[in-house]
């Protein structure tokens, strides 16, 4: 909201300068988010009257002009303004005057002696453009400062009001709680009832009481809404950011940024029959004001006269029923409809009006008749005519229930202490009247107040009348206990540590991504759809971190980077059933490593990174978790991933992740001239640990055998490795492969396996035979299972 | 008995000439080996008689040890020799760059989640979670946001369908850990924090279509809006690790709070604004069957990325979330 300052203090005696004002409104909760001055500082300009103009002896453009500036003397002064003539009153800068960005001293111009500088409102600051001098009003006072004639010393504040404080949407409203902040007086101008001047009224029906519990209207017959608004109304209005449209809308408009109270003039001669208030019929639709039409709701709330609906309730006038300069007469209506009515209702048709903001947040119910008494007597005054008889439907106000305020509450709750005279003084101020018994105020808010009704309400108008800025940091006292910390479960920082400690750098990226990532990378039929997203390309939410990733990676070789190793750890979102109506999100962390594996360097040569390595990077993430679940890698595809290099990771048989290579196709794609790796792994699953169980150190020696069999070369080492788990041999320690050998002296489509065998017994020193024994099982086992042959 | 000591002088020339174990080896059979000159001489000795075999024996002898000590000594010298050329040649430039691996690092924004999580922890709050696309009941409903309030149009939403959004505040974790906490039987003390991602419709140079909060609740018996600002300017001092840090809190409006504040922080003379405040609002108690007659607390909501801003001297909120790795390697 914005308005004039110097309105301000007209309705409330403060004696804070500009900038403690601001403060205070500030800290008392009405954020003032902007204050400009008027005008930029200038000095020395009065109003000034041309008396006489005579052309310039050496130049044509130029006129030498005597000018009335309210001394005994006209003064002379040289002017190139197409518009300067005999008669004009406009603002004349005197030698001494400092405007922005020009000081004024005694000239000649082109051989003539010049005083001074008659004024456009550009050289005044006042606009951007000027075309010509500033014309005044030809009976303005010659030689008054032109900062006084046209109120420049003034501001223009910008509230910031949050959606509680409705009462604050006028400046009534504002001044009144500047009174209570500050404990100043207002000087508000009483509003006397208009008394009637014929018995002229229409017929007014409020069908919807509940949601229109007071409706007033008024004919005004035989104005004049030719004459032009006043200056000081059209300033007042102008400060406010609002236009002068007519003299009609504008008196309508004042009186809302006066008193909160929106209304409404229709052009009585353009209605006919009684003026109605009921929700929309089906199929009814109405010309609004700014010509949009809108198709009518059932739980629109509209003024009907016979031939249907004329005004959006509160929210916007219709075009067949607006005022205009030729309007004769007017049916002013005031009324009070109910916020939850409202609400809403003018986001639905993309709008915002003056009217609907007030009414959706509440409108002092107690206004409406003395604002409709306020609008006349302005109509009356600027246009003529006479004020037919009040049309009143009252119906249920709300009411106002006494709230409770116990002084122990609010001391506890603000934890700072409080008197029954101070709150009580406090209360005053606000203008509530209370009662006081036993500590406990029982307080009535006033009608323009819709934000008190509990006990908190009260809390915080004490608490910020106080002022927060009087309340202490305090650290609080409390019990003291520890927080439990389950060491069966690791912190997420572990991961991310470890994709550090291995040359990751962790990225932050939004959770929305182009659908094409999700359709075409990710091969996900049904993503989940924004549906107002920011931007096209970001209007999915994303199932996995991949897209982000080679995003990521592609933005960064463009900035000449050669090699990249990324990570992100964040959330997936996916369906939870075929419906749609549910969701999940799985955490993951998510890794893509290309180009070289190591920075370049005189060390080591420099090659790219290969599945392995990657691989050994998702190993040290599912340290955890290998030692508490069996894990595997499993050939798979990907839409994303090159088939021949993919591996599906699984805990104990349950999926849990991917590692490949990005796929040709997709290479090719992003342009990447080099191989990419990605992995990513549902962080909850790898998170789970062993709590360490101590077993007895055996002090007898391990034996260790080599063992080099030959298996068919699709076989997975992972599946030999399993039979030979699962067969739980005796004695056996651990087997390891130490060489993989395909070529000469191995049959074709065959590979040769070197295990190395380590065996133990923790009773007694292990034996050249028990070792025997155990080697002859191990190679039965793989001969049966894995179709091995020993290698010669 | 001929006297033998001349072969000292001989043998230490002869092995002195020796410029390597293999002809030092040579050298010491011709004096020790199995024909050698003092290994004859020993064998000759059986053919004296027993009185003249011990004087000559010991004469040899006397003659043996000493060739034998030029021998060690020379043998010593040759192997110091060798071992310092060894170590010659193993010389290396210590001043070449280590073998060197990638260097990774964290992202700004969870280096700052990682300190506030460590500093409330230290005061004993633990971390809670909810999910990002949220319902629209546990985003505003729940938070004593009814449909149609004013209130929603403060926040810019996504919305994913009628009744989910993307979550436009870390509050709703509130409702949800408060419930859960009702379900376990837990009772207050409550004390979380709940960081993560939010989302609001705004993208401009100040704004991000997604980005952190930290949510912080403390529900207790004995709660007060000044333990409030005690606890955030706690944590203000000692996140920028500066005593002079003060909180300025300025009336505001949130439904689920009341009273409810702005929080402003002193930096570098002026105020800077970095999140919103309240006492929790009986509605939002009553929402999770919490007896506010008996309990009270307070939440806050902070801005990660300001607070990273501000302690790291970051201008342009865009970097967060450009993933230029020429910023992101700054904060390794």
């Amino acid at each position: 909201m914005q308005f004039s300052e110097n309105w301000l203090r007209s309705l409330v005696g403060t004696d804070l300068d500009s900038q403690a004002l601001s403060h205070a409104l500030t800290m008392a909760g009405l954020e003032v988010e902007d204050m400009q001055s008027v005008a930029a500082p200038f000095t020395k300009v009065v109003v000034a009257k041309i008396v006489s103009v005579e052309k310039h002896p050496d130049a044509d453009r130029l006129q030498v002009c005597s000018v009335d500036v309210g001394l005994a003397q006209p003064i002379q002064i040289v002017c190139g303004a197409a518009n300067a003539r005999t008669g004009l009153v406009a603002p004349c800068a005197l030698v001494g005057a400092q405007l922005p960005g020009i000081d004024i001293k005694q000239a000649k111009v082109r051989g003539v002696e010049s005083f001074g500088m008659m004024c456009s409102s550009k050289e005044l600051g006042l606009t951007a453009e000027a075309t010509g001098l500033l014309e005044l009003d030809s009976l303005a006072p010659v030689g008054q400062d032109i900062r006084q004639y046209l109120d420049l010393d003034d501001h223009l504040l910008t509230l910031k009001l949050t959606p509680n404080r409705s009462d604050c949407l006028s400046l009534t409203g504002i001044a009144r709680d500047v009174a209570a902040i500050t404990g100043a007086a207002t000087c508000f101008e009483e509003i006397k009832s208009e008394p009637s001047d014929t018995a002229d009224s229409l017929n007014v029906l409020v069908s919807e009481q509940p949601a229109c519990p007071r409706y007033c209207g008024r004919l005004i017959t035989g104005v004049n809404a030719k004459v032009s608004t006043p200056a000081w109304m059209v300033k007042r209005l102008e400060r406010s950011g609002l236009r002068s449209i007519n003299v009609l809308v504008d008196v309508t408009n004042y009186v809302l940024l006066a008193l909160g109270q929106p209304m409404h003039a229709f052009d009585a001669n353009k209605l006919s029959g009684d003026i109605t208030v009921r929700f929309a019929q089906k199929n009814e639709s109405l010309r609004l004001l700014n010509e949009q039409e809108v198709s009518l709701k059932s739980d629109d709330l509209v003024i009907a006269d016979g031939s249907g609906a004329i005004a959006l309730a509160g929210i916007m006038g219709g075009q067949s029923t607006s005022v205009d300069e030729a309007s004769t007469a007017v049916f002013l209506e005031s009324a009070y409809f109910t916020p939850t009515v409202i609400a809403g209702k003018a986001r639905r048709l993309g709008l915002s009006t003056d009217s609907s903001y007030r009414f959706e947040r509440g409108v002092d119910f107690a206004n409406t008749r003395l604002a409709l008494e306020y609008a006349t007597q302005l109509i009356k005054q600027l246009c003529g005519g006479k004020a037919g008889e009040v049309s009143e439907c009252l119906g249920e106000l709300p009411s106002r229930r006494p709230v409770k305020l116990r002084l122990s509450r609010l001391i506890s709750v603000l934890g700072i202490p409080f008197s029954e005279d101070k709150v009580a003084q406090l209360l005053t101020q606000l203008g509530f009247t209370y009662s006081l018994e036993q500590s406990v105020f029982t307080v009535v808010p006033p009608s323009y107040r819709f934000d008190i009704n509990i006990e908190e309400d009260l809390i915080e108008e004490i608490a910020r009348l106080h002022g927060y800025d009087h309340i202490p940091a305090k650290a609080p006292v409390a019990r003291l206990s520890m927080l439990e910390a389950p060491e069966a479960r690791a912190h997420q920082a572990i991961l991310r540590d470890r994709m550090v400690a291995a040359g990751y750098q962790e990225l932050v990226n939004y959770s929305f991504v182009d659908e094409a990532w999700e359709t075409d990378l990710l091969a996900n039929p049904r993503p989940i759809k924004l549906k107002n997203p920011i931007a096209s390309n970001l209007s999915v939410m994303r199932s996995s971190l991949w897209g982000g990733l080679l995003d990521s990676l592609v933005y960064n070789l463009n900035r000449k980077q050669d090699r990249a190793m990324l990570f992100e750890l964040g959330a997936s979102y996916h369906y939870a059933t075929a419906q749609q109506t549910s969701f999940t999100e799985t955490t993951r962390i998510a890794g893509l490593a290309y180009g070289s594996a190591k920075p370049e360097q005189w060390a080591v040569a420099a090659d790219d990174v290969d599945f392995f390595e990657i691989k050994a990077h998702v190993d040290a993430l599912l340290s955890d978790a290998s030692a508490l679940l069996p894990l595997s890698y499993e050939k798979a595809e990907h839409s994303a991933l090159h088939p021949g290099q993919t591996a599906r990771i699984l805990q104990d048989g349950k999926p849990i992740g991917w590692l490949g290579k990005l796929h040709p196709k997709w290479q090719q794609h992003y342009n990447l001239n080099k191989s990419t790796f990605l992995f990513e792994l549902d962080v909850d699953a790898i998170l789970n640990r062993r709590i360490p169980a101590y077993q007895d150190v055996s002090k007898l020696l391990p034996v260790r055998r080599d063992l080099a069999v030959v298996v068919d070369e699709s076989m997975p080492v992972s599946a030999i490795m399993a039979a030979i788990k699962k067969a739980a041999i005796p004695m056996l320690m651990d087997v390891a492969l130490f060489d993989i050998y395909q070529g000469q002296g191995v049959a074709e489509n065959k590979k040769s396996l070197a295990l190395s065998v380590l065996m133990h017994d923790t009773q007694k020193t292990l034996t050249d035979s028990d070792a025997d024994a155990v080697m002859a099982y191990l190679l039965k086992l793989l001969q049966n299972e894995c179709n091995a042959t020993l290698r010669n | 008995m001929t006297d033998l000591s001349h072969l000292i002088p001989q043998a230490q020339s002869d092995f002195a000439a020796s410029a390597n174990m293999n002809e030092l080896e040579i050298a010491k059979a011709k004096y020790l080996g199995k024909t050698g000159l003092l290994t004859d001489a020993l064998k000759a000795l059986g053919k004296l008689s027993n009185e003249e075999r011990p004087a000559a024996g010991a004469a040899i002898n006397v003659v043996k040890q000493a060739v034998e000590s030029a021998l060690t000594s020379r043998r010593e010298a040759l192997l110091n020799a060798e071992q310092a050329k060894q170590l010659a040649q193993e010389s290396i430039d210590v001043s070449l760059p280590a073998r060197a691996q990638s260097t990774g690092g964290l992202h700004p924004v969870t280096l700052t989640l990682q300190r506030i999580e460590q500093l409330f922890h230290s005061i004993g709050f633990e971390v809670a979670t909810g999910p990002e696309i949220e319902t629209d009941f546990y985003n505003f409903t729940a938070l004593n946001i009814p449909e149609d309030h004013p209130a929603r149009a403060m926040h810019d939403t996504f919305y994913i369908d009628e009744a989910n959004v993307l979550r436009t505040h870390t509050s709703p974790v509130q409702i949800r850990y408060m419930e859960n906490a009702l379900k376990t039987h837990k009772t207050p003390p409550l004390k979380i924090i709940a960081p993560g991602r939010v989302y609001r419709v705004d993208s401009d140079a100040t704004h991000s279509p997604m980005f952190h909060q930290v949510e912080g609740l403390w529900v207790d018996e004995d709660i007060s809006f000044a333990n409030l600002k005690g606890v955030v300017q706690d944590f203000l001092q000692k996140f920028f690790e500066r005593d002079d840090l003060t909180v300025r809190f300025r009336p505001s409006f949130f439904p689920f709070t009341e009273p409810s504040a702005e929080m402003d922080m002193s930096w570098n003379g002026g105020w800077l604004e970095i999140g919103g405040c309240g006492m929790v609002h009986p509605e939002v108690f009553k929402h999770v069957n919490i007896d506010s007659e008996k309990y009270r607390g307070f939440a806050f909501g902070l801005g990660v990325e300001r607070l990273t801003m501000l302690r790291y001297g970051v201008n342009d909120l865009r970097h967060f979330f450009n993933n230029d790795l020429r910023f992101l390697s700054q904060f390794k």
